[in-house]
């Protein structure tokens, strides 16, 4: 069954259609990538799941639910790590749990029991300013994860990281995936990242942004640290790179 | 460490520069250049100060009163003020330029139309603090509501945070810095309200003994004091420094 449905959803700014017609799923414990170049309205379709904007046709379905223009369902996490320079690691975690209204104590200690499997042990009592980039990330992570141990959305969360420290991200993401078994809807543009870490794949393309193409990536979990460097992991992307550019011509 | 070193050098400047101007001073007066009447010396003022101390701290209490008052109820004005035009765009519209138009009426104006309405005790003095000091803070706050985060703002939003839940862990800490800001300028202002309010129509406070001093030409006590009140006003100062301090603990970096 699907966590998330998203169903021929549409919308438009000022008589230009941003997104077209797009439908997808998410099933339980999946992580899903929605690929496109920058500006295909992946940002836009971000905002309508996370209930922040509505769509002029179609439907948000949570759990068989609908859910279309409600926020307070699905958390997100941006490359950004919006944590709050103000609160330490551990408040900022427990942030979602306080809004839903649990008492402060209880929500540090919920929040406290996950910082050991997120690699973030030692780091409550800190404030933001205080942590690494890749740090920050797994605390904004965390605090997705405190919103909703069901479904997140995340996009480009990784973008902002350099590459070495990129790899140990991506290492750590699958880890920790494997543990908590979240459903993830991961927004990107980086081809290799998508490949790395999602069991499918959908291709945005176009102007109006619609899906043209979902690959499904058959590599077993977990992945070895030079899944990159198989064949697979070429074939994948030279499927992905030659149907961009493809639909580009159109 | 290094930080901490040039801090003192810096004092080292400053403080030099001090002394060397009491140094010139008292030697102007010994050598009798002008007459002590007119310009008492270093030594002379501060012979004054110990003689009046007693006085002075009676006058002192009073005056730090009326500030405190003036200041708490400006700051709760101010508070009030920036939280009502934050979330509500007509009172912005309405009150922000009024509030402006206060800030542009000389003090020394007003504060003989409040003696006159209000009578010679403590209300019209604690007024006139609140009219100077809450601006400050309004602005302050304001500014630092406005300010906040939109994607940090929407991120609550997804997770199902109201208007309240926005404020107070977005909009309310992310304004701490900039209310600091306002609260030092305004602790100065109370002070200074304060003394000229009693100028105009009094029994007791730094003000009115400043009046009085000046009627007998006491020039020494004169420079007394002034001395006080910036002492009182540094102080202060360094108090919001320090509340800030224990209120911000993520701001040491």
């Amino acid at each position: 069954m699907s966590v998330l449905k998203v169903n021929e959803v549409s919308k438009s700014f000022e008589h230009e259609e941003i997104i077209e017609n797009i439908s997808l799923e998410l099933h339980e414990g999946e992580i899903v990538s929605l690929l496109g170049v920058s500006g295909g309205g992946k940002t836009t379709l971000f905002n309508i799941i996370a209930g922040l904007s509505m769509p002029d046709k179609g439907e948000i379905y949570l759990d068989g639910e609908i859910i279309t223009g409600k926020p307070g369902y699905i958390s997100y996490m941006l490359q950004k790590d919006l944590l709050l320079p103000y609160r330490t690691i551990l408040d900022n975690v427990a942030l979602p749990l306080m809004i839903r209204g649990e008492k402060k104590q209880v929500a540090r200690e919920k929040a406290s029991e996950h910082f050991a499997e997120f690699g973030l042990e030692g780091t409550q009592k800190k404030y933001p300013a205080q942590l690494s980039g890749g740090m920050k990330q797994r605390a904004a992570l965390l605090r997705t994860y405190m919103f909703s141990e069901k479904v997140a959305l995340l996009d480009e969360p990784f973008s902002a990281l350099d590459m070495l420290t990129k790899g140990t991200v991506h290492e750590w993401y699958l880890d920790v995936m494997e543990k908590i078994k979240l459903s993830t809807l991961f927004v990107t543009h980086d081809i290799d990242e998508a490949i790395l870490l999602s069991d499918r794949i959908y291709l945005l393309t176009g102007k109006p942004g619609t899906i043209t193409r979902e690959i499904v990536i058959k590599e077993p979990k977990p992945r070895g640290k030079d899944f990159n460097l198989t064949e697979e992991f070429l074939a994948y992307k030279k499927e992905i790179i030659s149907h961009l550019e493809n639909s580009d011509k159109l | 460490m290094k930080r901490k070193s040039q801090n003192i050098t810096n004092k080292i400047w400053s403080c030099s520069a001090i002394v060397v101007i009491l140094i010139v001073w008292q030697a102007v007066c010994s050598l009798g250049w002008i007459d002590s009447f007119m310009l008492p010396s270093p030594i002379q003022v501060v012979q004054a100060f110990i003689k009046e101390f007693p006085t002075l701290m009676e006058h002192s209490f009073v005056t730090l009163a009326e500030a405190f008052w003036g200041l708490a109820l400006g700051i709760a004005l101010g508070f009030v003020m920036a939280v009502l035009m934050d979330q509500f765009e007509a009172v912005y519209k309405a009150f922000y330029p009024l509030i402006v138009l206060t800030q542009t009426v000389p003090t020394v104006a007003i504060a003989p139309l409040l003696v006159l309405w209000f009578g010679y005790e403590m209300t019209p003095k604690v007024i006139l603090i609140v009219i100077t000091t809450f601006f400050p803070i309004a602005v302050g706050l304001l500014n630092g509501f406005r300010s906040a985060d939109k994607d940090s703002i929407h991120l609550l939003r997804a997770m199902g945070a109201g208007r309240w839940q926005i404020f107070r862990y977005i909009k309310l800490p992310g304004a701490m810095s900039q209310f600091f800001a306002g609260l030092r300028i305004s602790a100065s202002y109370a002070v200074v309200g304060a003394v000229i309010s009693e100028w105009l129509g009094g029994f007791s406070g730094l003000g009115v003994y400043m009046t009085r001093v000046k009627q007998a030409f006491a020039f020494d006590k004169m420079f007394a004091v002034i001395f006080l009140i910036s002492i009182i006003s540094l102080l202060l100062m360094k108090g919001v420094d320090y509340l800030q301090k224990v209120c911000m603990p993520w701001d040491k970096e």
